[in-house]
């Protein structure tokens, strides 16, 4: 009965990898560039409502509130500054660019906040001790129920935006191939920077999620990112944007039964499992080894 | 290729006379310990290790396109492997040996794997097999788990030897990985790297055998990662996990090659050499520094993707160390790039 439960709270662990592999996983469906700040800009946008609450005693969905537009116009003045600068000279730059960027943000963080580990559990009240008990070995609590049905909404919205709206079939068509896409009409640059901004806001909410759900400091970013990618790879690198969600939820039920096993294991069990899914023949749960094309890029969603 | 008046040329008097000079460098850096004190010694341990650690990424990322995030997994795999055979009673400078050839052999199976990725999925790839084998061994309680371990099998020696010791194998292992990285770009081989480091696919179409060149060159790498490992524990004495297997690692060896110039051979020893400096100024872990070199290295990336040599190669046409061609027209004495 104990290995329901632990099935139970790593689906929910997977729904804060889903959260946090989703701008991922979509920066890699419509440049293909992996942000390896990612996960620098998720604790970034932590520490932001960590310092609005400093301030004013509001609950942290309150300092949601001037942080994600924030962290959205950060995301578009990056893509538009920086990463599209990048995109143009080939396929190492947007690396090394956001390698920089990582090690920027990290240090810049630990400037400004010291080496002390946060988090904003303490001020979001009941919420972050209230659980839903089942039976007497089972409960969800009303934090890891949250956050994945945070994960499912997130996922759903952009599934929505990309299929159905003017903007989001430009992006899939931009993904898709961006010179055709420019000879239709299409600004790649502006496509790009929307993407971008949406990635970013969608590493804020994980960055809260991860500030509810535990403690965060400055070098916390790098491990946040390895997640992330871990969960884009296991649910087979773009082939399907929910792919990632269901990544992270096999990364999340491997942590915590690894966990389980010993409690040292957690982290390297996931990593473990993410390399037997790279060794494994079709390498990534959802791949479709369709020829020599890549991977496609961005669920193909009933137009 | 060979139309009436042109000539195919490697080697230019400049070139010639460079290469010369690097080979007496690498002696008269020989006799440093001979006639320089205990401390330049081992600032120049430090600058070898480095120039070590800049080439071997720079031989992946320059010339295999393969940017890895996780070399540190086999620094700190040399570093942890030179205690381990010391441990076994094997003299420490032989462990060091056999660390190195530890960490060529551990990155072959490796190799299987994150080979299958490309670009920045690689860059991911190794980084998490670098953060595994780090967790690995912090659960080794022989090797001092997650609080670390010194090499104390060097304190039998005198201090003034230890330091001479550590410094020519340092020296020997810099030269030997230098010029192995040099023989191979002048090989054969070295061709096709290129040509897969320009476009996979259009060398893979002329017969290159593309995942074998950058096999060969991940070989590599790990062999001198792991060296540059086993040379800084020789160097520090203490390790710990969360330190040797730290990404900072791969920061200092992207800001090296950035700078110094991606792809060139001779850049990524200025970078080093522009890196010792900067840490010898500005200390190894002030948050300052490390946002400078981050910052250096989005510049560079961005705006002189060539780094330092490269911007220089452009500019005068100097090569030091003959590893492409030139073709040299008899009609204009204009001299082109391979």
């Amino acid at each position: 009965m104990n290995w329901v439960n632990d099935v139970i709270q790593g689906i929910l662990l997977g729904g804060y990898y889903g959260i946090i592999a989703c701008g991922l996983a979509l920066m890699f469906g419509v440049m293909r560039i992996i942000n390896l700040a990612h996960g620098d800009i998720a604790v970034l946008g932590a520490f932001l409502m960590y310092l609005l609450l400093q301030h004013w005693s509001v609950s942290p969905f309150i300092a949601l509130l001037p942080v994600l537009p924030t962290m959205i116009l950060f995301g578009y003045v990056l893509q538009r500054l920086v990463l599209q600068r990048s995109l143009r000279a080939g396929i190492l730059t947007p690396l090394l660019a956001t390698f920089g960027l990582s090690i920027v943000i990290q240090n810049a963080l630990e400037q400004s906040f010291g080496p002390d580990v946060q988090s904003l559990g303490g001020q979001a009240g009941s919420l972050v001790t209230a659980a839903w008990r089942i039976n007497s070995q089972i409960s969800i609590s009303a934090l890891g129920g949250l956050t994945f049905g945070a994960a499912v909404a997130v996922y759903a919205a952009l599934q929505l935006y990309l299929s159905r709206t003017p903007s989001g079939r430009q992006m899939r068509a931009s993904a898709e191939d961006p010179d055709t896409a420019e000879l239709v009409g299409i600004n790649s640059r502006a496509v790009y920077a929307r993407a971008t901004a949406i990635a970013i806001g969608i590493a804020t909410l994980g960055g809260l999620a991860l500030a509810l759900r535990s403690t965060f400091s400055s070098y916390s970013g790098p491990d946040q990112l390895i997640f992330a990618f871990e969960a884009v790879v296991i649910g087979g690198l773009g082939s399907s944007l929910w792919g990632a969600l269901l990544g992270g939820i096999v990364l999340g039920v491997a942590q915590t039964i690894g966990s389980q096993i010993n409690p040292e294991w957690s982290v390297l069990s996931g990593h473990i499992v993410f390399l037997l899914v790279l060794i494994s023949p079709r390498g990534g749960l959802l791949t479709l080894r369709s020829g020599r094309r890549a991977p496609a890029s961005l669920p193909q969603a009933g137009t | 290729m060979n139309e009436p008046g042109t000539k195919i040329q490697r080697w230019t008097p400049v070139s010639s006379s460079f290469t010369s000079g690097f080979g007496l460098l690498i002696v008269a850096l020989a006799f440093v310990p001979v006639v320089m004190g205990a401390s330049i010694v081992q600032d120049l341990t430090t600058l070898l290790i480095l120039v070590l650690m800049a080439v071997m990424w720079n031989a992946l990322a320059g010339y295999g396109g393969l940017v890895s995030v996780g070399q540190q997994a086999y620094i700190g795999l040399g570093a942890y492997a030179t205690v381990w055979f010391a441990l076994q009673g094997v003299n420490p400078y032989w462990g060091m040996v056999l660390a190195t050839v530890f960490c060529a052999l551990v990155s072959v199976p490796l190799s299987f794997i994150v080979l299958r990725f490309r670009g920045a999925q690689f860059a991911i790839g190794t980084w998490v097999v670098a953060e595994a084998i780090g967790i690995y061994v912090s659960f080794d309680n022989q090797l001092g788990a997650g609080t670390g371990t010194s090499l104390s099998q060097l304190d039998s020696y005198a201090s003034t030897t230890r330091e001479h010791i550590t410094y020519w194998l340092t020296l020997g292992m810099t030269a030997f990985f230098v010029l192995l990285v040099f023989a191979l770009l002048r090989s054969r081989l070295g061709a096709s790297l290129q040509a897969i480091r320009d476009d996979e696919e259009a060398a893979a179409s002329v017969g290159v055998s593309v995942l074998g060149g950058k096999r060969i060159l991940f070989i590599l790498a790990s062999a001198g990662c792991g060296a540059a490992g086993a040379m800084t524990v020789a160097n520090i004495l203490f390790i710990e996990p969360t330190s040797i297997f730290s990404v900072n690692y791969s920061a200092f060896m992207i800001f090296m090659v950035l700078v110094g110039g991606l792809g060139t051979f001779e850049g990524p020893i200025i970078g080093a050499i522009i890196l010792y400096f900067i840490q010898k100024q500005f200390g190894n872990d002030g948050t300052w520094y490390l946002i400078g070199l981050g910052s250096s290295a989005i510049v560079f990336a961005l705006l002189f993707p060539r780094g330092l040599w490269g911007m220089l190669e452009e500019r005068t046409g100097l090569r030091f160390m003959p590893v492409g061609y030139r073709v040299k027209r008899s009609a204009s004495p204009h001299e082109a790039g391979p």
